[in-house]
Parts: structure tokens; sequence; C-alpha cells
């Protein structure tokens, strides 16, 4: 399989790490000419003005629109996840998306940088819980009536008031998380997202995540370890 | 669901993961952060004065008008980060208070403390600070820093500074993963720096444990192509772009650059016509250089 990342601006090297992880072979995608010949496409973390604007200027916006209206899977995290959404709310005024996946976001909803913050989430259909880092991250205000949503987490209003807000979401061959799977080097998003497109059925793919389980423990640890650094909010 | 955990260090290093390969710019006021947001920067950075004005004017340089870092942060979607001190913990205070998104403990200001940089694991806001060499690098990372930049040479739009300190931390990091493993306390000697962050350089081939970005004299696309190629994974461009003919054009070129750093046609096309760039100064005619100053 051939999964390319768009690499632009963003965290592009550490979904490429996830793509080899998984033994699939990871296609920076730069330019128009790289999207030949992909089974998947992986729309990275960064800031999603600077890729706006980095898309049009190589010539992508236009072919990337027509891949993923044709089907292509793909898979979308945090940054990722607003350029796949039909909205975008508090964005800047020219800030478009590609408009596939039928969620409404709020960019950086979850607040500045003093806001974000990782927790140990349960995902719908994987056995054990994914370490989700969430940086500045949006958040899905809507969900369209074909949007799974696999994974949730609360949200407070200033007011005091909390809400369930969906931060995993799957809609035919679309996956997309506000979070980052992959800097905490969790590649089980990837697989949903593009195991599917090689007729694998989910059960198929749950089967061979449970036996990869007892690593991502073992990672998920180190991780707590390090949160000891700093404060628990 | 469990507890959320709130300014840990990877939540920190993320911010600078989602950045790499982004252009940070120096703004002054709010339409200059509204021109860099236009441009495609990744942040910008709020601050009264760009570093060849700091230069030109002399006296005592501080943390920014909170007032002017406020309407900063209104006008622009993109992380807003500020600058301290050296060692100015109070005015880090003030601005994690602000919800800064990052600090930038900087030897552009003036230095307010002569022995201590500003312990950076107390505070929730990730620090990034400026780095002549490894030792430096990872004495800073010691105390909390998320992100080293080189410091280059801050307001002379002259890129030899930022090029020797970025092959200078980038060789040390290529001879340590290369080295034995009872070199490593050698190497932590040599660079007066924690063991257990060399040994950490050394386990995992070479990389700094945090993202390694490039400021100081950046005044061109072919700058920003040049240290990219050597190693840096994003810029901060200061006097640069404002102090240049065109700064809505350079600052998108620069962009550009940054992207496209391998791709010598797209910097053909950024670069045609792209005015005057800053004037620059050679290292020779500097009164005072700014990278002295931090340990």
């Amino acid at each position: 399989m051939r999964i390319g990342v768009l690499a632009l601006q963003g965290d592009f090297s550490e979904h490429l790490a996830m793509v080899a992880e998984l033994g699939w072979r990871g296609v920076p995608v730069k330019e128009a000419a790289d999207l030949v010949g992909l089974d998947g496409l992986v729309l990275p973390g960064g800031e999603s003005t600077a890729q706006c604007l980095l898309l049009e200027a190589s010539g992508l916006r236009c072919p990337i629109t027509e891949e993923l209206r044709d089907g292509l899977p793909a898979l979308g995290t945090c940054a990722g996840l607003i350029m796949l959404s039909r909205t975008v709310i508090g964005g800047r005024e020219d800030q478009w998306s590609f408009g596939v996946l039928d969620v409404a976001v709020r960019r950086n909803g979850f607040g500045r940088q003093v806001r974000s913050f990782e927790a140990n989430l349960v995902v719908e259909g994987l056995v054990d819980v994914m370490r989700a880092v969430f940086i500045r991250a949006p958040v899905i205000t809507e969900v369209g009536d074909k949007v799974e949503v696999l994974a949730s987490v609360p949200y407070r209003f200033p007011d005091g008031t909390q809400v369930q807000v969906p931060v995993v979401v799957a809609e035919g061959s679309l996956v997309a998380s506000s979070f980052h799977p992959e800097l905490a080097g969790d590649p089980r998003l990837h697989e949903l997202a593009f195991g599917r497109s090689v007729g694998r059925s989910i059960a198929d793919i749950v089967s061979t995540l449970d036996e990869r389980e007892e690593r991502y423990v073992g990672s998920f640890q180190m991780g707590d370890d390090q949160t000891q650094e700093g404060r628990s909010g | 669901m469990a507890e959320l955990n709130e300014g840990t260090a990877r939540v920190k290093r993320g911010l600078a993961e989602m950045l790499r390969g982004g252009v940070i710019m120096d703004v002054v006021n709010a339409e200059q952060a509204k021109i860099a947001e236009d441009a495609g920067a990744v942040a910008v950075m709020a601050l009264e004065r760009v570093p060849a004005d700091i230069r030109r004017d002399g006296g005592v340089a501080r943390m920014s008008d909170p007032a002017l870092i406020r309407e900063i942060q209104e006008t622009v979607t993109i992380p807003v980060m500020a600058k301290v001190r050296i060692g100015h913990f109070a005015e880090a205070q003030i601005l994690e208070a602000m919800e800064v998104d990052y600090i930038d403990e900087s030897e552009v200001l003036t230095p307010a403390d002569e022995s201590y940089h500003v312990d950076k694991w107390a505070f929730q806001v990730p620090f990034v600070c400026g780095a002549t060499n490894l030792g430096e690098a990872l004495r800073r990372i010691g105390e909390g820093a998320a992100l080293i930049r080189s410091k280059g040479e801050a307001g002379t739009g002259n890129v030899v500074e930022a090029v020797r300190h970025l092959r200078s931390i980038t060789s040390d990091l290529r001879a340590i993963a290369a080295a034995s493993e009872q070199e490593l306390y050698g190497w932590a000697k040599k660079l007066n720096a924690p063991y257990e962050l060399v040994a950490e350089i050394h386990a995992n081939g070479g990389h700094l444990p945090v993202p390694l970005f490039c400021a100081g004299g950046i005044a061109t696309p072919a700058d920003a192509s040049l240290v990219m190629q050597l190693g840096a994974e994003a810029n901060f461009v200061g006097s640069g772009i404002f102090k240049s003919g065109d700064p809505a054009r350079r600052a998108r070129a620069i962009v550009e650059a940054t992207t496209h750093y391998q791709d010598p046609q797209t910097l053909i096309r950024v670069s045609e016509n792209l005015g005057e760039a800053m004037v620059g100064i050679e290292m020779d005619a500097l009164d005072q250089h700014l990278a002295d100053r931090g340990w």
C-alpha cells in the first residue's frame, strides 16, 4: 500500500513514521505529481491557515479535492480534521476546507496552548485506551447523520457547564481526530483509516489491533511518566 | 474519562512539532501581525521593536507592553509568542497569565540575571531558547525548554552566525550518535550538559530531544532554504521581513521557500522581483554580539 502524507507544513514526519510502522510505503506529498497511485492520504497537524496557503501555492487544492470526492481514503488529525470539514468556525475570513466530512469544527476550540492537554481515551472498536495529545485543538460542534462518533471527551464552557464533544469521527472513506495519535506513536487510527480500503472488515482490523495491544500499553506508561514533569489539570 | 494532563513535556513540545516546516515572524503591531498571517506564518512573535531597531536604539530592551501583545492576540488566529529577558521569571509569569502560546527567553532583550536562566519546568506554557552550540542547547532543555532555535546574530540580516550555530549543533549531534557508550560521559563533560540528555541523543540516532529551529539573520528565500538544508526544522524571521522593501511579498516568499527548500524552481519563482532585502551588517562592523548573551 502507498499512503501519501501531505508534507507542506506540520508534523508530517511523525505520520510517515506511523505509516512505515504498519509496513506501508509512505509518500511525502508536496506537489500534484506525488498523488499518483496513492491508496490513502494523511492530512497532518500543523497550522491550517498556513496549510491552506501552501496547498493553493503548490497546486494541490484542486487535485486533492477531486481525489477525496472520488473516495480516496483519508485520515486527518487536528489541522487535518479542519481541512476535511464541511464548516470551519473561528477561522480566517478567507479560510477554505475540502468540505468532504460532514462536521462543523471550531478552530482552537479547546483554547490556547496553556489549555492543551493529553489524556487516555476510549475509542470505539479499540480494546485498549489511546493516549490522545490535544494541541490548541479544534472542537467538533456539529456532526451530520452519516457521521459515526468513535470517541468523545468532556468540554467545559466558561460558565462551568459540561458537554461531551466528539474527538474521533468516521464517515465513508474518512477518519478524523481533533488530537494527535501520532505524537504518542500510536498508529491504530491509521490502520482503521486505511485498513478498510483493501476490503478488510472492521472486525478483522480490530483483531490485529488486539494482538498489538501489549506494546501500546507499554508506550502509554512511558507517556504517563512524562506527565509528572508537568502539572495535572 | 481519565484526568486531563496539561503542561506535560509532550504537550509543550507538541506545539513546536506543529510549527515545523513553517515560518514564525517578528511583528511590532496588529497590522504587521495580519500581514504575517496573510502570508502564511505559522506563528507570530509579538515585540515592541524588531532586533534591528533594538540594535540601533540601544538602551535596555524589555518584555513588550501587555496591551500590544493582547491586541495582536485578538487580531490573529495563529499562535502568538512573546519574549522575556534571560532569567526574568516575573515577565514570564505575566506572559503565562496572558495565555501567550510560547515564551522566548531571548538574548535579543537585555539579560535580567547573569547567573540563572528561568526555571522553565515551573511553567505550563512552553519556552523556546536560543543556542550557539549543543552544550548550550542541552542546558536549556535541562531547564525545561521545549524548543531550541539557533541564536544567529539577530537584527543583522546576515545569516553567517545562524549557519555557524546550526553546523556546530548538528555536527555534534552526529558525533554523539556515532560515539561509543563510554564516550558519552566525556561528551557530557565536554559540553557541560546533562548526561541523560547526551545518552538520549545517542539512543535516538542523533536527534535533539526537542525540535531545532533557525533564527537570527534570515533575509531571503535562499537563506531559508540554506538553513533548512542544514537541519533546521522551521524558521524564525525577525527584521528580515519588515525591514525589507515589500514585507508582504517577502514574507510569503520565505514561507514558500521554507516548505519547498529542496526545489530550486520554487526558489527561483519566489525570489524573482522581490524588491529590496534589508541592508544587513557585517559581523566585524558590530559593536555588540547579542549571541554572547546567555551561556
